[in-house]
């Protein structure tokens, strides 16, 4: 199948240009201007941006275990819907993805590409090493207990020394128990208003400044997820500027929205990290505008409509995102397009250790997005809507979607 | 007034006027047939997630003080040991045809949900650490009877403010109502964010005593959590616990009152509880005749006759 992509602003390894892209199968054959059509499906991109395809760290597929809530067919449509050619899965599920067997098992090729992360500790209980050398052999390269921290400050030097040496990176869901046993919002003043038991933003600093200290002692990359605070911005950026091997990633709903959302006591606002205070909120933006924070990662986390219809505090941590992500964030930050397409698709790649690069011939995985397009969305791929955006209009449309299975997405017509 | 969920939602002017009302209804309540048939025909339903005895027996009274009918729901040995969910527990006390649900639970913002859920008028009878305006408005009454009054007392609020949905309805609707408040705990008691309450604190009760009007004492919260953030139940009597000796410096006339249950020999000494400074039974006695005026103003609004 043969497509001519016209007018688009391309983003290529010299830059943005207006350039047409001719894609064979998926894969860019041409990046000219004024290629002819010649018997190709013609895609108008004018207004658009072309550029390679999203790429979300930060993935719940919930399969197996929990395929009420979403599983990896849903996840995929959902992700396509959103722009996205490759997501990783988290490894919280059940069982929980902590040997090589199960990795393979979450492993897809197409139409996108769902990579498995790992534990770090075995079935995520923070006591034992999971079986990491298993695990990479089946193609992980994130490790992460996500839903939980790696507490035992002992047992995350040795995944780090070890991971260090395989080569992969750890990544880590900052929340000090202690600090944030039964917290179930950010601490603040609406949380004090509400008289519910708040996770101070401490909570989340205090494991990152002693996890850059293990990074100091061990050398092992390290990943921050969802970073939520102020003060975590600002712990990346000095390990940056010490030269540190730190990236991060932050939501787009933390980019989006602050704790005063909460006052509703909706459980749709009810995620962990908590929505933070409107400080935060700016101090993330900055960081994903100057680089601190590398890339948005969704923390897609689907749940079903009936365990979400409870009170706040009884209501399961989470909200989709993989179908709303580049509209949030363009809303959120005012990127430019070689800004938002590094940010959405080229660094989290390369915080995998993926080689990852703008458009050339040979790329596939292209995605097309136009930034000034209203779409609404009422109509979920996921199997759970559980987002705070369901029925709103946005602006920042998901145009088509190339992966080497070819065109695996386009807009409908009509549904603009 | 479709709803009573929180009591900041109510302006002064309401406020007075179930307060008026109240009034009237503990006039009825001293009458030889302490009844009126105002609410004849209406059924009530209580829903109570919680362990109470007071509140529900109060609103209980109140319901039938108005000649309506009651629907009560607790979860002991009931469908919600069988897993169901408060949804559905809602909508099926609903189908048995209450005019008005009142709600306790738990959970911050239960009684918003089930609003939601049924579309019925709903009373908040305590969420979680969050609300419990008709305590608020029994205080409030109780204290408008005895001084004439509520705006200028100097009201300190002593013990477990941070776990406690009395102190953080009492906090707003006092000053609505023209109080100053202060409350008065350890810091790990106190809110997270005392200043965004308006309220001044102090690290001791002896602190206040020669400058209030009301000592207004909580229980230590040990089922939400307050039971582990102080040494020992001695070391917070000898700071924050209203003895005897205390008692005795508190200016002339000077009142204290507890929202129940009490922790004798805790946060206030067991002569002071039953001294004649305590107006803790007549905060009882009130709380019908507030209920009353909150059930009255909720169901004869609602629909007209």
């Amino acid at each position: 199948m043969r497509h001519l992509i016209t007018g688009g602003s391309v983003l290529t390894g010299s830059g943005i240009e207006d350039l047409d892209v001719e894609l064979i199968d998926g894969f860019v054959t041409r990046l000219e201007t004024g290629i002819e059509p010649d018997g190709h499906q013609v895609i108008d991109a004018s207004g658009s941006w072309v550029g390679p395809g999203f790429f979300d760290l930060h993935t719940h597929l919930r399969e197996p275990g929990q395929e009420w809530k979403e599983d990896i067919a849903s996840g995929m449509a959902a992700a396509i819907a959103g722009g996205f050619t490759a997501v990783v899965a988290m490894p919280n599920t059940d069982p929980v993805i902590d040997a090589g067997h199960l990795a393979r098992q979450i492993a897809r090729f197409a139409p996108i590409r769902v990579i498995p992360s790992g534990a770090i500790s075995l079935g995520q209980q923070g006591s034992h090493l999971a079986h990491l050398d298993d695990l990479w052999a089946a193609g992980v390269r994130l490790f992460t207990d996500d839903g939980y921290t790696v507490a035992d400050a002992g047992l995350l030097r040795r995944a780090m020394e070890y991971i260090a040496q395989l080569g992969g990176v750890v990544a880590q869901h900052a929340e000090d128990p202690g600090l944030c046993r039964n917290g179930h919002m950010h601490e603040g003043t609406v949380s004090s208003r509400l008289g519910i038991t708040g996770l101070p933003s401490a909570g989340e600093e205090v494991i990152i400044a002693r996890d850059l200290k293990l990074v100091e002692l061990t050398g092992c990359r390290y990943h921050v997820q969802h970073a939520s605070t102020a003060g975590t911005v600002e712990l990346i950026r000095s390990a940056k500027r010490a030269g540190l091997p730190v990236t991060a990633e932050v939501t787009p709903h933390h980019l989006m929205l602050d704790h005063r959302q909460v006052e509703s006591m909706d459980p749709v606002y009810k995620m962990y990290p908590p929505l933070r205070s409107p400080d935060d909120v700016d101090a993330l933006r900055a960081g994903l505008v100057d680089g601190t924070i590398d890339a948005v990662g969704t923390d897609h986390a689907p749940h079903a409509a009936f365990e979400k219809d409870v009170t706040f505090e009884e209501a399961p941590r989470g909200v989709v995102g993989l179908e709303t992500a580049a509209s949030i964030v363009r809303a959120a930050v005012d990127l430019d397009q070689a800004t938002f397409f590094e940010r959405m698709a080229i660094a989290p790649a390369k915080v995998l250790g993926e080689r990852s690069e703008p458009l050339a011939i040979g790329s596939s995985d292209v995605v097309v997005f136009d930034p000034e397009a209203d779409w609404v969305f009422d109509r979920p791929r996921s199997k759970s809507a559980n987002s705070p955006w369901l029925g709103q209009v946005l602006k920042g449309t998901v145009k088509q979607v190339f992966t080497r299975s070819g065109l695996v997405s386009a807009a409908e017509e009509g549904e603009s | 007034m479709r709803d009573l969920l929180s009591v900041d939602d109510l302006d002064r002017a309401e406020i007075e006027d179930l307060l008026d009302l109240g009034d009237d209804f503990v006039e009825v309540l001293g009458r030889d047939v302490p009844k009126v048939p105002a609410l004849r025909g209406k059924t009530i339903g209580l829903m109570f997630y919680e362990p109470s005895t007071r509140t529900r027996l109060s609103f209980d009274r109140a319901a039938k003080a108005l000649s309506a009918d009651v629907l009560t729901f607790t979860p002991g040995g009931s469908s919600v040991s069988k897993g169901e969910s408060l949804k559905d527990t809602a909508l099926t006390l609903q189908a048995m045809g209450p005019h008005l649900m009142v709600v306790r639970h738990k959970a911050t913002g239960a009684p918003w949900r089930i609003r939601d859920w049924t579309g019925l008028p709903v009373v908040n009878a305590g969420d979680g650490a969050h609300q419990h305006p008709t305590q608020a408005l029994l205080d409030l009454l109780t204290l408008r009877r005895h001084f004439g009054q509520v705006d200028g007392l100097r009201v300190a609020i002593v013990g477990d403010i941070r776990h406690s949905r009395v102190a953080r309805s009492l906090a707003g609707s006092l000053q609505t109502m023209g109080a100053s408040v202060t409350v008065v705990a350890p810091s790990t008691l106190l809110p997270i964010d005392t200043q965004s309450w308006g309220v001044a604190s102090a690290a001791g009760i002896d602190e206040i005593l020669g400058e209030v009007d009301v000592v207004y004492l909580l229980r230590i919260q040990t089922e939400r959590g307050g039971g582990d953030v102080f040494p020992s139940v001695a070391e917070y009597v000898s700071r924050f616990g209203l003895t005897r000796d205390r008692a005795d410096r508190l200016p002339d006339g000077a009142v204290v009152m507890h929202p129940g249950p009490m922790n004798r020999g805790v946060e206030i000494d067991p002569q002071v509880a039953d001294g004649p400074r305590a107006l803790v039974t007549h905060q009882v006695s009130n709380g019908i005749a507030v209920r009353m005026a909150v059930l009255f103003r909720l169901l004869t609004s609602e629909v007209p006759e």
